[in-house]
């Protein structure tokens, strides 16, 4: 049962996935990588990262995905305005790819295939109560340099996209 | 309920086989699209696979490390974006295009 609903989930992310590198219209590739961040959301909640599922949809599927759209549609981009590359570049672009893939796969050499979790495994790891009494001891500095790193970012966004300085 | 049993029936392989096919899915991208705005789409998409696996190693393990250190990926991952897509707004500004192969100046 959880097998099936593992692989319906990453065959919809790897599909939406898929589609949204390959798709030609950017506003339907932009709206197809959704879907895909919508799948790993579904992945974090069945594995009960349930403060990383929600921050997910909430940070990545609703607020950077907004503003990717909010920027497309400004553009007004026409379908066909991306030029077509060289079936040169392409060639060598997916050759590059599944050469990675290729390298990346030779490191599970040594994989057996069955390691499950065993039954002394913590499973309120994910809750935000547990989370949050890590970050707020233990992380706590990272935390407020991230709060430092927000603003500067944007600081330098406001900066850039100023008409006249 | 204290056991889990997603984590105790899908073994760990496959979320590294999944997590490893979205970031060369991702590379991909960043190698054969001339949009800007996919190019940084394909980014996040890398990012986000990054965040899978540690989520994925620590439910298995039960360490909470890996999910604070994709919380911080999340903030970073969102100012990169911010400030990506300023970028990208005055490139359209300057140039009105997105497209990254009109800016081979520096070629030789």
């Amino acid at each position: 049962m959880e097998q099936i609903l593992f692989y319906f989930v990453s065959g919809i992310a790897l599909a939406s996935a898929g589609y949204f590198v390959l798709a030609k219209n950017p506003v339907y590739s932009i709206l197809s990588l959704i879907v895909t961040f919508f799948c790993i959301a579904a992945l974090y909640i069945l594995m009960n990262a349930q403060f990383l599922g929600i921050v997910q949809i909430i940070v990545y599927a609703g607020a950077i995905m907004v503003l990717f759209l909010y920027i497309l549609m400004m553009l007004n981009l026409n379908k066909g305005d991306e030029s077509r590359k060289n079936n040169i570049n392409k060639f060598i672009g997916m050759f590059a790819a599944g050469i990675l893939f290729i390298g990346i796969l030779g490191a599970y050499k040594g994989l057996s295939g069955n390691y499950v979790a065993g039954n002394d495994v913590d499973y309120g790891v994910g809750l935000t109560k547990n989370l949050g009494k890590l970050l707020f001891n233990e992380y706590v500095l990272p935390f407020e340099i991230a709060s430092v790193l927000i603003l500067s970012g944007i600081v330098g966004a406001v900066l850039i996209g100023k008409k006249d300085l | 309920m204290d056991t889990n049993s997603f984590i105790q029936n899908i073994p760990l392989e496959y979320f590294i086989i999944l997590s490893s096919v979205l970031f060369c899915l991702g590379v991909l991208g960043v190698l054969l699209r001339k949009n800007a705005i996919i190019i940084l789409g394909c980014v996040e998409l890398m990012l986000n696979s990054v965040n899978l696996l540690l989520a994925a190693f620590s439910a298995y393990k039960g360490n909470g490390d890996g999910q604070i250190l994709v919380f911080f990926i999340m903030v970073v991952a969102a100012a990169e974006v911010a400030v990506g897509l300023a970028i990208i707004s005055m490139m359209y500004r300057n140039t009105k295009s997105v497209d990254v192969s009109i800016f081979n100046k520096l070629r030789g």
